[in-house]
This record gives structure tokens, sequence and C-alpha cells, in this order.
């Protein structure tokens, strides 16, 4: 038996997403953004997207340049506070957001990506967040129903991946992009590394490939993957 | 007050610092001082802070400063970071704050219609750290009181504040509210009185200096 070679070319994959897309983006600041797939959506000007990411990026980085592009409806996020344009198109009534506690937003990906429908949590009950969230009462305490969330679509970035979709990740880049890459019915993988199978050793791999449609082999990381200098 | 900030740490804790003051508590840490530096983003065991010259593109902390590794640190995704501050592994969190409350409502991520950040990973540690300890300025920008009876801003979290240091003084929060502990070196306590937009319990005796 041999594992099937999913590899293939940026704009074909990019090509497969419609207009009007939920699309999960893996990353937290620079590390684990897939900051090339993110231009080929600029450049194939798709609109209408729901954005689902920890964080918008900065002024000329990643989100920000769907956003400039007036791509994004609506974005479903943690924290926007390095990107003043995030900000002022909220302000504007530009976009959308809907801002959700870290971790829930980890582990409503999580759960959408386990087949789950809700998870059940104490966080953020007495603030604006829980406002229209239906409560439960499990054990005599009460929580928040939050809804497992999923996507149309998962760009991921990974360090490493092989033909198959087994994917490795690296240092701080990792954060969602495990549970991004678990919870889309397309995904598309963009790796610094492609290997031949075998090359990527069982044990090393976070995300296994049966989740993984698509593997994207990058070339040169542009500037934006580099050390941000400030 | 950075410096007074960091006894706050205790040898053996779990330890989360958000973005902006807290951040510069690690400074003054002695390097063999044993404690476990978490960061939501995804690791514990932070090394030193490094400069864009030595960086790992790929390593940095919640508030995107490049950080390093020390022998012991550990990489793991965001389910499992926030897995381990709502478990209750995490010891102790400084935070950042918009507004305070004398009950320890903390505000600290949304001024509506001008500046909405978001609160990242801010309601989980305020909500579940075992101690949470504010840093913050004592007064906004223009001299408004960030220590209010009750918060006007949308709150992170109810009744989590236990202790704050400000650049005037250092405040628990007790059941009777605002109770001063000790007081900045040269600040007279008129003036942090006044500064505060609650009332503020005073110590028997004389007031400890830091």
């Amino acid at each position: 038996m041999i594992l099937p070679d999913k590899t293939t070319a940026m704009e074909t994959a990019i090509n497969k997403i419609s207009d009007g897309a939920s699309v999960m983006l893996g990353g937290f600041g620079v590390p684990g953004t897939p900051f090339a797939m993110i231009r080929e959506l600029v450049r194939q000007g798709l609109k209408d997207l729901t954005i689902i990411k920890n964080d918008a990026n900065e002024t000329g980085m990643g989100v920000d340049h769907l956003l400039a592009n007036g791509q994004v409806a609506k974005l479903i996020t943690t924290h926007i506070g390095l990107n003043p344009r995030a900000i002022a198109m909220l302000n504007a009534g530009e976009i959308e957001v809907e801002f959700c506690a870290q971790g829930i937003l980890a582990e409503r990906i999580r759960a959408g990506g386990a087949g789950l429908k809700a998870i059940v949590t104490d966080i953020a009950m007495d603030t604006e967040l829980a406002h229209g969230k239906p409560c439960v009462e499990i054990d005599g305490v009460r929580g928040l129903l939050e809804t497992a969330l999923r996507a149309d679509v998962a760009l991921v970035h990974a360090e490493r991946a092989d033909v198959f979709g087994n994917l490795g990740y690296v240092a701080t880049a990792r954060n969602f992009n495990p549970m991004m890459s678990m919870a889309a019915d397309m995904v598309i993988a963009e790796a610094e590394t492609v290997l031949a199978l075998g090359e990527l050793p069982p044990d090393h791999v976070h995300t296994p490939g049966p989740f993984v449609d698509f593997v994207v082999e990058l070339g040169d990381l542009g500037e934006e993957y580099a050390v941000v200098r400030r | 007050m950075i410096a007074r900030a960091a006894r706050e740490i205790a040898p053996g804790m779990v330890v989360n610092l958000g973005i902006g003051l807290p951040t510069k508590v690690v400074d003054y840490l002695a390097p063999d001082f044993p404690v476990c530096l978490h960061t939501e983003n995804g690791l514990t065991g932070i090394g030193p802070t490094l400069g864009s010259d030595k960086a790992d593109r790929n390593l940095i902390d919640a508030g995107g400063a490049y950080v390093s590794t020390i022998p012991g640190s550990a990489f793991f995704d965001s389910a499992t970071s926030f897995a381990l501050v709502r478990s209750g592994r995490l010891d102790l969190t400084m935070l950042g704050a918009f507004e305070v409350a004398q009950n320890g409502d903390l505000a600290n991520w949304k001024i509506p219609g001008k500046f909405s950040p978001g609160a990242g990973g801010g309601i989980e540690l305020a909500q579940k750290a075992h101690r949470v300890v504010v840093l913050s300025t004592h007064t906004d920008r223009k001299g408004n009181p960030k220590l209010l009876t009750s918060c006007n801003l949308p709150l992170t979290a109810k009744s989590c504040v236990d202790r704050i240091f400000t650049d005037m003084a250092v405040m628990d929060i007790t059941s009777e509210g605002f109770a001063l502990c000790e007081i900045a070196s040269g600040v007279p306590l008129k003036d942090v009185i006044s500064a505060t937009g609650a009332p503020l319990a005073l110590p028997a005796g004389e007031i400890p200096v830091f």
C-alpha cells in the first residue's frame, strides 16, 4: 500500500474557495500565520469572507491585506489590538467582529474538529460575551453553551509536511494550527518543507494526514515570515 | 513598582505575565530563581528576551516579543495552553487594567466605540489563575482614577483581582474594598487618596514604603 500524494499548486488549491466562505487562518501574531496563502486570497480577490483567526496581524501583514482590500465581512477573533485598521473598521461598522475568549475559541474549534456540537464553560459568564448564549446547569453549576466552530476552509502553516499531509509545527508557530486543521471541510496546509513519504517520522507528526486535503510547498519565505524589526 | 511586583512571585510558582507593564517584571527575577513562566501562545519555561538580530522568527511571547527557551521548556498548542489555565495550574497572573472596581471587578478589553482590542486570553487568566495581580498606572492619561467603586467599561471578569500595584501604591481588594498596603517612596498619602475613585482603607500604624 502507498499513501496518496496531496501536493498541489497554491493557485489551484486557493481557487477551490468560494466568495462568502468561512476561512480559518492559523497563527498567533507572525508565527504560524499562512502569509503566502493569504497573499493568494488577496490576489484571487475572494469577497465577503468570514475570517476566523486569533488576531488580525499588524499593519501591512497577513489579515491586514484582506481588510485593506475589502474582502472581510466578519472577523471571529480574540484580539485585534495590534491592527489599527481592524479597530477603525470595527468602529466604522465596516466589518462585524465577534470576540471570543482565546482558549474558548481554541476549544470551540477543537470541538468542531472532534465532531462535537458545543462545549459548556463558565468562562466569560459575567461579561457581555455571554449575551445571547444559552445557559445550562451541570451539577448545580451554571455554564455557558458555546457552539462548536467549523469553517468551509482552514488555511494552516506547518514547518514540515509529507506529501500525504502529515504535518509538524515548530515552537510557538503551533498555536491554533492543529485545531484548525481538524475543523474545516477543506484543509489546505502550506509547508516550509515537503518531505517524501517515510521522511517524517510517525512520532513527529502533530496533525495526521487524513485531516488535510491539499499540501502546498512554499518556495522562498517572504519578508512577512521573518523577524519583525520594531 | 515593577521591582516591588516581582516580589509577589514565590519560588516554584507557574506564572503568566500579561502584555504591557507585567512583561517587564521578568527583568527583576534573578537568573537562578525557580519559577515557570507561561505564555498563552504556547510555551512554558520562557527564557530571556532576544533582540531582533538573535531572534527566532517562530518564538515569541503573547505580546509579540522575541523570547527564548531554557532547559525544560515546552511548546504546545492553544487548546493545551488554556487547559493549563482553566484547570487551575496557574498560580499567579499579572495583568494590565483600564479600570478596577473595589469588589475586584476588572475591565481591560474594550472602550466601546473607541478602542476595542479584545480580551485575548485575559478573561481566562483573570477568572482562573489562583491569584490575580493588576499592574497599572494609578490614573489614566488624563488623570482620571482607574480604581473605582464600580467599573464603567465592559468587564473582563468579575471579582477576580486580589492585589493592585500602581506607580503610587500597593492595594489589596478586601471584602470592604480597596485597602492600602504600601505607598511609593515620596508620594503623599493625600495624593493617593485623591487619585483613587473609591474609599481607601488605611493600615493601622505607619504605612510601609516601597
